[in-house]
């Protein structure tokens, strides 16, 4: 094994996580000002803003949805259970006797297990349910008459607001455990530059530097 | 054919109402030619050019043309004041309801039935004059501007020699009418044909109904985009399309939706709803107009686009307590407190000894109710509740009849007098000069209610004491710019202006329900996690945990 400085995460996954943060940061300002938690900006604004970039945040998931399919990346976001122990143990009880994080990247999995599975998570539970309780809140004329439908309708609403409070709990935990281990910059850097550090075989050196050198850095 | 029509009217009316912003006067400038755009010039008419004596004489002329119109009105709301409702059979109409303001016509007549598009209706026990003079064709199409009716003498207009202290039904000091100028300036009926009436309701400019006062015989912009001359320049019957002097539009038998809109060529047209001519699908079809026309499943599109009524510089009356009247000054002498002060700096009473306490607003918030367009009454035979407000006119709607939506109101708050053996509300007999029971002259409720009863024919226990009574008059007109129409976070937020009602649901309203609560305390639990994680990171002063692993 080989530590290379190896391209990781390509433009378009650059490009899909940081976008997909900043719409989901509008939404939550515009969401929150809709749900009252805030009068920052006014209903109507907000309103069409929120209905907007969730239109545009969806889109980006069909395009994420197809490149992770095409490209194979889409088992990088399999769960698995081996190794989550350590990785829970470190998070709970190593990181504070100066252990070293349990889980080293390798080629085929940037992501630790825990990771990993909360990824997994977030995606076939959290998102889904976002935008299928924000499509149904949209088109509620489409489905809801009468009082009964205003109670459907509060429903609907309420696990909308559910979900963007878990999604708020995920963002707030994401960004504080980039702070743990190689500290937050050396988290953050691989996302914007695309290269980080992972350990290689033999046989994954000696065909990246014959197929794709240009995945492939000096240094990081 | 119709626009031509219209337009006519309106120069007629502006100049109709150069008179009315001075000295309501009988010397208005000539009319435009009466009916621009029509066949007919009346002025021409040699049977017009004579010296009327009397409304019914000129009625007399106009029905030797028009040989059906008499009829027609006569089978009109207009004269009859009897409306037996379509759905739940009751007898409405001035004739019959009791009110929160004066009360009842009956007991009442010669000044109440000033108003009456009538000569001479004096008992309300009786059905109105049926000769066919009778009908007054001049107070709605009278077009001089010089026409009006005497406040006193049950439809007919002051004549010379006008007695000393006469007042017109809009409150002026009368003057003496011109029939024959009137008879030659007939047209279609203006905003003051209909507004000298209609918006002096109640006993004054804009008592009764708060969205129709003398604001709207000129109206800015601001107060009513569509009779605005500055905007579309209507006329009352430009909306309020009559068919054989019957007109669309009714407080009884309300139309609180429309789903058939503007409806194909050919079809009906006496349709008085916003819909009839902005569609079922009003705004734009963009995101956010999409998003407004979702709100008319729940919405009469009165409730945004009437802001507040009461608009235009005329107050309307609020509150009425009728049990206060009657204390007298120490000499023995009516009373007129004037602690309210109008926008345009007018003063207006607050206490009358022969009416009793009052409040006044300008732009009034409206009340909000589902309303699904009929409307029921207290009438003096039903038995009411004295241990609560008494509902004058309950309004009904239901989430889910699929008709009903969510209405705006002026809810007029008032106090007044009931039965007490048979809790019925009471008629009573307050207008009458030379009589020794009406109470603005004698100021004893006894002798008044009993009058009152006497005249309704009603049955009477001879007790009586006051209670609370709310009233509800449908919001529609004084429609403002879209510009101002309600905002969203008017109602979509916290004790917005929906708040209170049920079946409907409101985001933005209630941040802080159980989801929401939850909600804050997981953000909370996750914030005091990750601080307690990293407090012990420093504390056992291992920072970021190893990385070593190079």
């Amino acid at each position: 094994m080989t530590k290379r400085c190896v391209k990781v995460y390509p433009r378009f996954e650059r490009f899909w996580h940081w976008s997909q943060m900043t719409l989901i940061m509008a939404l939550l300002f515009t969401g929150m000002g809709l749900n009252g938690v805030h009068s920052l900006i006014p209903f109507g604004p907000a309103v069409m803003l929120h209905t907007i970039i969730a239109f545009a945040l969806m889109a980006l998931w069909v395009f994420a949805a197809f490149w992770l399919f095409t490209t194979g990346t889409w088992r990088q976001f399999i769960p698995t259970t081996e190794g989550m122990f350590q990785v829970a143990r470190f998070y709970a009880y190593g990181v504070f006797k100066g252990e070293e994080h349990p889980y080293k990247k390798i080629f085929w999995r940037k992501h630790n297990p825990l990771q990993a599975a909360t990824y997994f998570f977030l995606k076939w539970v959290i998102f889904p349910v976002i935008w299928i309780t924000g499509l149904a809140y949209l088109s509620y004329n489409f489905w809801g008459t009468g009082a009964e439908g205003a109670q459907a309708l509060w429903v609907v609403s309420n696990l909308h607001l559910l979900t963007a409070y878990v999604i708020v709990v995920f963002i707030i935990v994401h960004v504080y455990l980039l702070t743990v281990g190689h500290g937050f910059r050396q988290h953050v850097k691989p996302m914007i530059t695309g290269y980080d550090d992972i350990d290689l075989t033999p046989e994954q050196e000696a065909y990246l530097e014959t197929n794709e050198p240009g995945r492939l850095k000096p240094e990081c | 054919m119709r626009y031509n029509l219209f337009t006519g009217s309106v120069a007629a009316v502006l100049l109709g109402l150069a008179g009315i912003t001075g000295a309501w006067a009988q010397d208005t400038a000539a009319p435009q030619i009466p009916g621009s755009g029509s066949t007919a010039d009346h002025s021409k008419f040699e049977i017009l050019q004579k010296d009327f004596q009397s409304g019914p004489e000129v009625t007399e002329a106009c029905l030797s043309c028009h040989t059906e119109a008499s009829d027609q009105v006569m089978h009109s709301i207009h004269f009859q004041w009897d409306f037996t409702h379509p759905e739940t059979g009751q007898q409405l109409g001035k004739s019959n309801v009791i009110n929160s303001f004066c009360g009842s016509v009956a007991g009442n007549e010669p000044r109440c039935t000033s108003c009456h598009a009538g000569y001479g209706w004096e008992d309300m026990s009786q059905p109105p004059p049926q000769q066919s003079n009778a009908v007054d064709c001049l107070v709605c199409h009278d077009r001089s501007g010089q026409y009006t009716k005497s406040a006193t003498l049950a439809g007919n207009p002051p004549l010379a020699p006008v007695p000393q202290g006469m007042k017109t039904i809009t409150g002026a000091d009368a003057w003496p009418v011109d029939l024959a100028k009137a008879a030659q300036s007939v047209g279609m009926p203006g905003r003051d044909n209909c507004g000298n009436c209609h918006f002096y309701g109640g006993g004054g400019d804009n008592v009764k109904h708060g969205d129709l006062s003398s604001a709207l015989y000129s109206p800015a912009k601001s107060v009513d985009v569509h009779m605005s001359p500055e905007g579309e320049n209507f006329t009352c019957s430009t909306c309020h399309v009559s068919d054989q002097h019957q007109w669309d539009g009714s407080r009884y038998a309300t139309h609180a939706s429309d789903m058939v809109g503007t409806g194909k060529p050919g079809s009906a047209r006496t349709v008085s709803t916003c819909q009839s001519c902005h569609g079922t699908d009003p705004h734009p079809a963009n995101i956010k107009g999409m998003k407004l026309n979702d709100h008319t499943d729940k919405l009469a599109c009165q409730t945004c686009h009437i802001p507040e009524f009461a608009r235009g510089g005329v107050a309307t009356k609020t509150f009425w307590d009728w049990s206060t009247a009657g204390r007298l000054s120490p000499e023995g002498k009516p009373i007129a407190e004037h602690n309210f002060t109008q926008s345009d700096g007018k003063e207006l009473h607050t206490y009358l000894s022969t009416k009793g306490d009052f409040e006044w607003e300008e732009d009034v918030v409206p009340y909000y109710a589902w309303f699904d367009g009929q409307v029921e009454y207290t009438t003096a035979d039903r038995v009411i509740d004295p241990s609560k407000p008494v509902e004058v006119n309950p309004i009904k709607g239901d989430p889910d009849d699929g008709v009903s939506r969510i209405w705006p109101f002026k809810r007029m708050v008032g106090r007044q007098a009931y039965d007490t053996e048979l809790n019925h509300l009471v008629y009573t007999h307050v207008w009458g000069p030379t009589t020794d029971t009406a109470f603005w002259t004698n100021f004893d409720w006894a002798k008044a209610i009993d009058a009152g009863m006497k005249a309704a024919g009603a049955e009477y226990s001879g007790k009586f004491d006051f209670v609370d009574t709310y009233m509800y008059w449908p919001t529609t007109h004084m429609v403002a710019p879209a510009a101002d129409a309600v905002q969203c976070e008017e109602c979509h937020s916290k004790n917005g202006r929906m708040a209170g009602l049920t079946g409907v649901y409101l985001p933005g309203t209630d941040s802080t329900g159980i989801v929401g609560l939850l909600g804050r305390l997981m953000v909370l639990a996750a914030i005091a996690g990750v601080l307690f994680h990293a407090a012990l990171r420093v504390i056992s002063g291992k920072g970021k945990g190893g990385h070593k692993h190079d």
